[in-house]
């Protein structure tokens, strides 16, 4: 039906160099879960108001379904798939999600996990206060947030100790 | 849901933009940071046939100052960068004590300043704040372009000054005077959703503290930002105490807005909140004015 052309995205997912021809109207997120099969990225709302979807985009959380598959050509894309450790090993923010139960149906994690991966980028000792700000764009419906902040915490607490 | 087919250009210059958008005034939408133009596609609220994304136009999403000290901001400046800029801080901090209630972190990074204000939701933050401060805006268009004072800009629910064929290019602040002082305040059902309710508050003191000038504008209220000039004016020529603040917000709130109620808030309660925050924001301005 569709008379739009397809359009050249020519990406750096998750470290890895990608390229494919997409309908202007695919949104990033179906292209990371249809296109790539990378479905660690949760799609909730589908208008900007859950976070399950954020993804990295340069480095700098965004949320992957405001955002055309189109606009990531030329650009580097993150997906929690990027955070894991070693051979299915947990990665050290996921695995300090694990410890202090910070997940129940796990819905929400990835965008979690992707906005949390950036905010500590930038924030080596962050008070209680600052990362609950930085959740505020992210619906748990779950946990309450108390064991995800318990979490964050104590992965900033790792990080300084090495 | 998904967005409906459409064609989609991305110019990497302001000629071929401008262009485009003259060829096809009726039926292309400029595609800025899309946080609010891709919910609308995804809902099919919109369904344009050709959307131009301005996001690869290079030079457009810049931080200066003037000579004359006014503040020019890109219109494709993000909102996350301006939070976090030196200039609008020391400059705007009006502008900067707004952004943080724009939605949420994640938003604002992509989020422009010209996109929030081509948009005119009314209860969005930067237009308030954008009349406030006396704002003027430049809109190019194929072949030229035209200044408009906020005041002019904001004309209705979602409706703007912009003509088919224009783009928002550049936002100037002029420098605050001196002993100036601003505030922001605003009340939301959470952090970071639109404001049921919100006031921007600026005043101007003489050297024996009293009021030169204030302004205050109120969000979420009406159709489009509303400036309370009656209440402000009122203000000017007399000292900024409690009881001329709490007749100056009572005025705002009984005769300067005509709310209409919705499922989060009352007319009554917005009323409430305007009164409130009105007082509190006139207050914090004044101190911060005498800090000044
Ligand atoms: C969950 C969520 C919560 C939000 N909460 C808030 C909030 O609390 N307060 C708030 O103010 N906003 C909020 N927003 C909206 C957000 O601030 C948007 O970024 C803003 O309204 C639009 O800016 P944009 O750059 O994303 O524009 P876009 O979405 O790209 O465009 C919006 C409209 O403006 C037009 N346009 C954009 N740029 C230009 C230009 N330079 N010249 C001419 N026309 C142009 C487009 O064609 C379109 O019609 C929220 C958004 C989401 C998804
Ligand atoms: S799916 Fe993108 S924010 Fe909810
Ligand atoms: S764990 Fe279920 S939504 Fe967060």
């Amino acid at each position: 039906m569709s008379g739009a052309r397809r359009l050249a995205v020519r990406a750096e997912i998750n470290g890895r160099a990608v390229a494919r021809e997409v309908e202007p109207r695919r949104l990033l997120s179906d292209f990371l879960r249809h296109d790539l099969g990378l479905t660690g990225t949760h799609v909730g709302c589908e208008h900007g108001v859950c976070g399950a979807c954020t993804v990295l985009l340069d480095g700098e959380p965004v949320r992957s379904c405001l955002l055309l598959a189109v606009q990531a050509d030329g650009h580097a894309v993150e997906t929690v798939e990027a955070l894991g450790g070693e051979q299915g090993a947990l990665g050290p923010l996921q695995e300090a999600f694990r410890r202090a139960h910070a997940l129940q149906c796990g819905f929400c994690t990835p965008g979690i996990l992707t906005t949390i991966t950036a905010f500590l980028r930038e924030h080596a000792e962050p008070t209680e206060a600052e990362v609950r700000r930085a959740l505020s764009g992210n619906l748990c419906r779950c946990t309450g947030y108390q064991h995800i902040v318990d979490a964050v915490l104590a992965a900033a607490r790792s990080r300084r100790d090495g | 849901m998904k967005p409906a087919p459409f064609d989609y250009v991305a110019p990497r210059s302001l000629d071929e933009v401008l262009e485009v958008l003259a060829e096809r005034p009726d039926d292309a939408k400029v595609l800025a940071g899309g946080q609010s133009l891709i919910p609308l596609l995804n809902f099919r609220l919109a369904q344009p046939t050709l959307l131009v994304d301005v996001n690869r136009l290079p030079g457009l999403d810049g931080v200066a100052v003037a000579s004359d000290g006014e503040l020019r901001l890109g219109a494709l400046a993000r909102q996350g960068r301006l939070e976090r800029d030196p200039h609008v801080a020391e400059r705007a901090p009006l502008l900067a004590a707004a952004l943080p209630h724009v939605a949420h972190p994640q938003i604002r990074n992509r989020g422009t300043l010209g996109g929030s204000l081509a948009h005119a939701d009314p209860a969005a933050e930067l237009p308030a704040v954008a009349l406030a401060l006396d704002a003027r805006l430049r809109l190019a268009r194929r072949g030229g372009e035209r200044w408009v004072a906020a005041r002019d800009f904001f004309r209705g629910l979602f409706a703007t000054a912009l003509e088919p064929g224009e783009l928002l290019v550049e936002v100037a602040l002029p420098p605050p005077p001196p002993r100036s002082g601003f505030a922001f305040l605003e009340v939301a059902r959470r952090h970071g959703d639109y404001a049921l309710a919100g006031v921007a508050a600026a005043v101007t003191l003489d050297e024996r503290g009293v009021c030169r000038r204030a302004r205050l504008v109120l969000l979420a209220v009406g159709d489009a930002p509303v400036d309370a000039g009656v209440a402000a004016a009122a203000l000017a020529g007399g000292p900024l105490d409690v009881e001329r603040i709490a007749e100056a917000a009572r005025h705002a709130a009984e005769s300067e807005i005509d709310p209409v109620g919705d499922i989060h808030a009352s007319a009554d309660f917005k009323r409430h909140l305007i009164r409130v925050l009105a007082a509190r924001a006139l207050a914090a301005a004044r101190l911060r004015a005498e800090a000044a």
